[in-house]
């Protein structure tokens, strides 16, 4: 069974992103362990690209302070053994396919696994392309998950049949980023969904408030955060963990 | 790869997000409809004919010949087209394909511009509304060509993001495409990105090998013993190949950017320097790190200075049937100067580059060998540059 089921058993899963080395390791460490203090029951941690062509600004900006600092996929992977000291809850990955695939999918999958990762987001891989990583995920016990988009129609049931570890349904077009009205019909993209799995889903890109997470988790399983987080990291630096306890805290109190 | 389209070889396929899935698939639908279509081919054919000029020249540089003292050389004149490029040809193919499909606004990304004013032209010519994404670099590199572009009522956003240049502008684009797919076609100016796109180009600047074909024939009554192009993406090199693959007596030589030398960090020859990646929606060759961070790529030339290759060009290097080699910047500029001293026609930066090599291996070749180069495009949005690169000051 996947480990990323226990995130949904606790009501509705509240869903932190955080990039890896934002601005340091350190960091990043302290912001996770805050996130979970503050009730977030699942972890996305990105590993920085180069160009991150799913990614609005604020996103686009942690991977660029990321990558100025240093830190690499191996550097991460230890870094994720020193975490998993302090965190229980589900994690995965989240990064772009060329990250993988230029480590080796194999050694990286594999290395997932021996880390206690979970899962792997990647938003550049969409169904047509899965079978790049989807078998060796599957020997590795790692989740693959799937993105549902606005304008997925007619591939949402193809997507969700095949779906594992949870569904991540994009809340809008364009890139990642907060956003103060989103309009696209997330009740019957929900519904389709439903109809064709019964693993967990999750709406992201432009949730910020507690407003936004109450709406969205209410239709769904769970809300999922990067951007709002990444802006206190990016306001606070070093001083954000007990921010980003707060805010979670907030969202998860709203759902 | 069960499900995967559009792939030479292991190469290109679809790695982009779920938000643009169906609008490639759209793209692909309406293409194999249009291409087969004799109204559609009509009307390209048209355009093609009486507004962008064609056939261009295949023109016999004598003097040239003469000079070198070997294969004799021909030209094939892509910088006569109409805005200076081989770039209009596969512009007014996806205007008309994107108008066709109900699309009222295109969206382009350029790096030494000719690709944004080419794009911004065809929005002229069929009423549709242009955004154009430059790398913030770029545009100051190629200052005249930002001009241009506004005059021909497109609008042009500076990226900032990354190294602000070629590969930041596509990344940019497919931002922008992911946020509006209704109304807009990402009219993506190589032979690159997901499937249909690598194929799509490709058909539509396969009319220069096509050309050279054929007015060889009818000059010398025989196939050319080699073609040579510049790559950077690679679309006015898949242009010049393609109808020549199946002649195996033609050998195909492509033309990279070696920047300031393959040894060194400051190049973008992708071949010569990259490894295979995923990235802007294809598998390919890419210039990147050992983790896969795309590596910040450098050279004189705007056009050229790309971190990847397409993926057409990556299977023809895989089953060696056409050969990659790097041209530096030096070679590039020596070219440039060379052509317009003994031709009296200004080259481009970047079919410099593949002058250069043409320059280096004709005195080798016996003078009953025939030598094609493509001059993709027109000097004129270099001659700043190349001055600047020679110490000269001269006020653009």
């Amino acid at each position: 069974m996947s480990n990323i089921k226990k995130a949904f058993e606790n009501g509705k899963a509240f869903i932190a992103f955080i990039t890896c080395g934002d601005p340091d390791l350190e960091t990043t460490k302290e912001a996770v362990i805050a996130a979970v203090k503050g009730g977030a029951d699942l972890i996305e941690l990105g590993i920085p690209f180069s160009d991150p062509t799913a990614e609005g600004p604020v996103i686009q900006g942690a991977n660029l302070r990321a990558l100025n600092g240093g830190v690499t996929t191996d550097k991460i992977f230890d870094f994720v053994v020193e975490l998993r000291k302090f965190v229980s809850v589900p994690m995965v990955f989240m990064t772009y396919a060329n990250v993988v695939y230029s480590y080796g999918s194999e050694l990286f999958i594999g290395k997932c696994k021996e880390i206690g990762i979970d899962g792997l987001i990647l938003p550049d891989l969409p169904f047509e392309e899965k079978e790049e990583f989807s078998g060796i995920c599957d020997n590795y016990d790692i989740d693959l998950i799937s993105l549902i988009a606005p304008t997925s129609e007619n591939r949402i049931a193809m997507i969700s049949k095949e779906a594992k570890g949870f569904l991540y349904i994009v809340s809008s077009l364009g890139v990642t980023g907060t956003r103060s009205n989103i309009t696209t019909d997330l009740d019957s993209m929900v519904s389709l969904v439903r109809k064709n799995t019964d693993i967990p889903c999750a709406i992201g890109f432009g949730i910020s408030t507690p407003e936004q997470a109450a709406k969205y988790s209410s239709i769904s399983d769970g809300a999922i955060v990067g951007s709002a987080i990444i802006k206190l990291l990016e306001k606070h630096g070093k001083n954000a963990p007990k921010y980003i306890e707060d805010y979670v805290h907030s969202m998860k109190e709203a759902m | 790869m069960s499900n995967s389209k559009g792939r030479f070889g292991v190469h290109g396929g679809q790695y982009i997000p779920e938000t643009l899935m169906n609008a490639v698939i759209e793209l692909e639908e309406a293409y194999n409809h249009y291409k087969n279509d004799p109204d559609f081919n009509k009307e390209l054919n048209d355009l093609l004919n009486e507004y962008a000029g064609r056939p261009s020249r295949l023109y016999f540089a004598e003097k040239m010949t003469k000079d070198l003292g070997g294969a004799k050389i021909y030209l094939k004149r892509e910088d006569l087209n109409h805005t200076g490029a081989h770039k209009i040809n596969n512009v007014l193919g996806q205007a008309l394909l994107a108008k066709k499909m109900g699309k009222t606004r295109l969206i382009a990304e350029t790096g030494a511009g000719q690709h944004g004013v080419a794009t911004a032209t065809a929005a002229a010519l069929m009423g549709m509304e242009c955004v154009v994404f430059m790398g913030e670099e770029d545009t100051k590199r190629q200052a005249l060509n930002v001009y241009k572009m506004k005059l021909l009522g497109a609008e042009v956003v500076p990226v900032t993001s990354g190294t602000a240049t070629l590969k930041d502008a596509v990344s940019e684009a497919m931002r922008e495409w992911t946020s509006r797919i209704s109304d807009t076609h990402y009219c993506l100016g190589s032979v690159m990105g997901p499937h249909p796109f690598p194929t799509i180009v490709r058909d539509f600047q396969a009319i220069i090998s096509k050309e050279i074909k054929e007015q060889l024939m009818e000059k010398e009554g025989r196939l050319p013993d080699a073609v040579i192009a510049c790559v950077g993406g690679g679309s006015n090199a898949i242009g010049t190949f393609y109808n020549f693959i199946e002649d195996s007596s033609v050998k195909l030589i492509g033309c990279e950017a070696a920047g300031r030398g393959i040894d060194t960090f400051e190049t973008a020859a992708t071949i010569n320097t990259g490894r295979l990646g995923i990235f802007h929606g294809m598998k390919s060759y890419f210039c990147q790190d050992k983790y896969g961070q795309i590596a910040p790529v450098y050279s004189i030339s705007a056009g050229l200075d790309y971190p990847g290759i397409g993926p057409e060009h990556a299977y023809l290097h895989d089953i060696h049937r056409a050969e990659y080699v790097a041209i530096t910047d030096d070679e590039a500029v020596d070219a440039f100067e060379y052509l317009s001293r003994t031709e009296g026609i200004i080259p481009a930066i970047e079919s410099s580059h593949a002058l250069a090599y043409a320059i280096k291996i004709a005195p080798t070749m016996d003078n009953n060998k025939i030598i094609v180069v493509t001059i993709s495009g027109r000097g004129d949005k270099d001659c700043a540059a190349i001055a600047r690169y020679r110490g000269v000051d001269i006020n653009d």
